[in-house]
């Protein structure tokens, strides 16, 4: 219309929406790549990218936009695990593996799809519980809370025998090759964290964030915003947990400790903790490098020598270059929004619009 | 009874080493640093020569102890003080997010360069034998390495106090905790301090790795992990940049760990480590600042 230019503001859904489409046609265009190469590792390699999209994505939920760095969020990603290998599961192995779960529960064998759901809807319950407790610590009080539930859940499902197998592997739950069911995982990811970023909850939690004072002086309620992004966060990082036990087919309770957890955290940190784009792009560019690492550490053929890494050198590499990229960018790689690249009106990110843009009503 | 006092004593003792190495640096750059129990575990390595064999090839692990103990203290300062100077001088303006991003990638690099050298295999060694024996104190038996490590551990403490409190640098380091700028214009030189923090730091990384290694008799890239969290949380439990807060955090968690096991219904017992961090989370809720708050982390508006 001719008038935009008179008017203050569009809405802040079609100011914005600009990010997650960028960044659904990156997934989608990663999901075409995989196609048109065609190789089994290859598939598997971008299957693995779409999880930690999910789990990054799930992350900056909470901890982009609360600033509260969670060190507890894996430990929802494993309650969706086991969650969908309960749902999964054929019963004869569910019997084998897990004797002590209820017997309702034993007869039930769903498809992957609801099984996922209902896995991220149990880790949204338990993360809302947790967040009851929890989201009234702030800073680095709440860091190590989440921690300790980390541990506190990785305690209980390595020795919980009768219900998680304890540290055995377990295996048997249904493994799914394609690729769509991954991408679009990550696409709804991206969507919820979009959603929740320009909701009058996302715009609060980034208030008290950035002036927390200057936010509880105008009545926004700092725990209870952070409860609905935790346990937003909770749900996603749930699904994360189902689609990643159904990608590898075997989970155990050490998969989702720490090492996880930095990764996906060094994943959100260097490619942007306050912003969605950087959430998923700070996943596509370290996956790629260490992808590339290890390609180099297998051997390249240089003339009639290969030239090969030596074995330990990737990680180290890996480390360096995470080191100086946040040593040059502190914010990390992208701290603004993707936008379309025309029209300077437009190129407002969600975390400039949260301090310029007053929810209307009570929408 | 007095069995289980002696072996909180010893567990606590390692973590408040731990808590006291985070504490220090915390309290004058705002850094968690993650690397910290990868520098326990380099300064264990540097007892062998580097292969990738399963038997230990014990190089300067040969001195005898009184050479020994100073060249372990030295190789966990001199490394801490190199990632100072190396890594994390560029991110003095940096978020702490950030800061801990970086000490965490640092500590990475750390691990799998010892990984490249030793391979991932723990090895056997016997790093100060003698100590194993048992000795018997008012009725409880022990082993003489818990008792030195409950000395060793009261007279560093109380070393370290004396140097904070009675000396000029320890003095330009407490300034330098409380307020870090204002310390700056008075003349407190920034650099020095720093790297004092991360020298002492350091320092008290390799006493956990000589009792670390004394007490397990293996060297394993891993073995700074779990103590390194634990005092982790101890800092914070303590009350970050407290240093009294921390060792007195480190204590309680060993305590509260020890008694947990013998309290603790033989079932519940494998969950220990979830009623530890349901303990922590409590103390958090009630006092998020820490057991000892530290003047300055408060932010003021």
């Amino acid at each position: 219309m001719a008038q935009d230019a008179q008017k203050p503001q569009k809405s802040v859904l079609l100011r914005t929406i600009a990010t997650p489409l960028i960044l659904t046609a990156l997934m989608v265009a990663l999901a075409l790549l995989t196609l048109a190469v065609g190789s089994r590792p290859f598939n598997q390699t971008m299957i693995d990218i779409f999880v930690r999209v999910i789990l990054v994505v799930g992350l900056y939920i909470f901890v982009g936009n609360s600033g509260v760095l969670s060190f507890g969020h894996i430990g929802f990603t494993c309650l969706g695990a086991y969650a969908a290998a309960w749902l999964t599961m054929p019963p004869m192995m569910k019997e084998l593996s897990f004797p002590g779960l209820p017997d309702w529960l034993k007869a039930v064998q769903l498809p992957y799809g609801p099984g996922a759901v209902l896995a991220a809807l149990f880790a949204g319950v338990f993360a809302l519980l947790f967040g009851r407790v929890l989201m009234r610590l702030s800073g680095i009080a709440a860091s190590i809370a989440t921690f300790a539930m980390l541990a506190m859940i990785n305690t209980i499902y390595a020795n919980w025998e009768s219900v998680t197998a304890a540290t055995n592997s377990v295996v048997g739950i249904p493994i799914v090759r394609t690729i769509w069911p991954y991408m679009i995982g990550a696409i709804v990811a991206i969507f919820v964290a979009w959603l929740h970023a320009v909701s009058r909850f996302g715009l609060a939690l980034r208030a008290a964030r950035d002036e927390p004072t200057a936010a509880l002086a105008s009545g926004i309620d700092i725990p209870r915003v952070r409860l609905v992004a935790f346990g937003l966060s909770g749900v996603v990082m749930g699904l994360g947990g189902a689609l990643m036990a159904h990608s590898i087919g075997v989970v155990t309770p050490d998969t989702f400790y720490l090492g996880l957890t930095f990764i996906t955290l060094s994943m959100l940190v260097v490619g942007g903790m306050s912003t969605l784009s950087g959430a998923v792009s700070g996943v596509v560019i370290l996956s790629l490098l260490i992808q590339g690492l290890r390609w180099l550490e297998r051997g390249v053929p240089v003339g009639n020598t290969t030239f090969a890494l030596p074995g330990g050198l990737q990680e180290i590499l890996l480390g360096v270059v995470m080191i100086a990229i946040l040593a040059r960018r502190p914010n990390g790689l992208f701290s603004k929004e993707f936008a379309w690249p025309f029209g300077a009106r437009d190129r407002r990110g969600p975390a400039l619009a949260a301090t310029q843009t007053v929810p209307e009503g009570d929408a | 009874m007095l069995q289980v006092l002696f072996d909180a004593l010893s567990l606590g003792s390692l973590y408040a080493l731990g808590a006291l190495g985070i504490a220090l640096i915390f309290g004058v750059m705002r850094l968690v640093n993650f690397a910290h129990g990868d520098v326990i575990a380099f300064a264990v390595f540097a007892l062998l020569w580097p292969s990738v064999d399963a038997v230990a090839i014990v190089f300067a692990g040969k001195m005898p102890w009184f050479l020994l103990i100073p060249f372990i203290l030295a190789v966990g300062a001199g490394l801490s003080v190199l990632s100072e100077v190396v890594v994390f001088r560029r991110f003095r303006h940096a978020s702490p997010a950030t800061m801990m991003i970086a000490s965490f990638a640092l500590g990475f690099v750390i691990r799998y360069f010892l990984l490249m050298l030793f391979s991932s295999r723990p090895k056997s060694i016997s790093l100060l034998p003698a100590l194993s024996q048992p000795v018997e104190v008012l009725g409880a038996r022990m082993p003489l390495l818990q008792l030195i490590t409950i000395v060793a551990t009261l007279v560093m403490l109380t070393g370290l106090s004396v140097f904070v409190r009675r000396t000029r640098f320890g003095l330009e380091m407490r300034a330098a905790a409380e307020n870090f700028t204002m310390a700056r214009m008075l003349g407190v030189r920034a650099n020095r301090v720093i790297m004092g923090a991360f020298a002492l730091s350091g320092a008290l990384a390799g006493a956990i790795a000589i009792i670390l290694g004394s007490q397990t008799g293996t060297v394993d890239i891993q073995m700074g992990g779990a103590v390194m969290l634990m005092a982790f949380i101890a800092t914070v439990i303590g009350g970050l940049g407290s240093l009294e807060g921390a060792v007195l955090a480190g204590f309680l968690i060993g305590a509260a760990s020890v008694v947990m096991q013998t309290v603790l219904p033989p079932e519940a017992r494998p969950f220990r480590d979830a009623f530890v961090y349901g303990a922590v989370i409590l103390v958090l809720l009630f006092r998020p600042q820490g057991l000892i708050a530290a003047r300055g982390t408060k932010e003021r508006v």
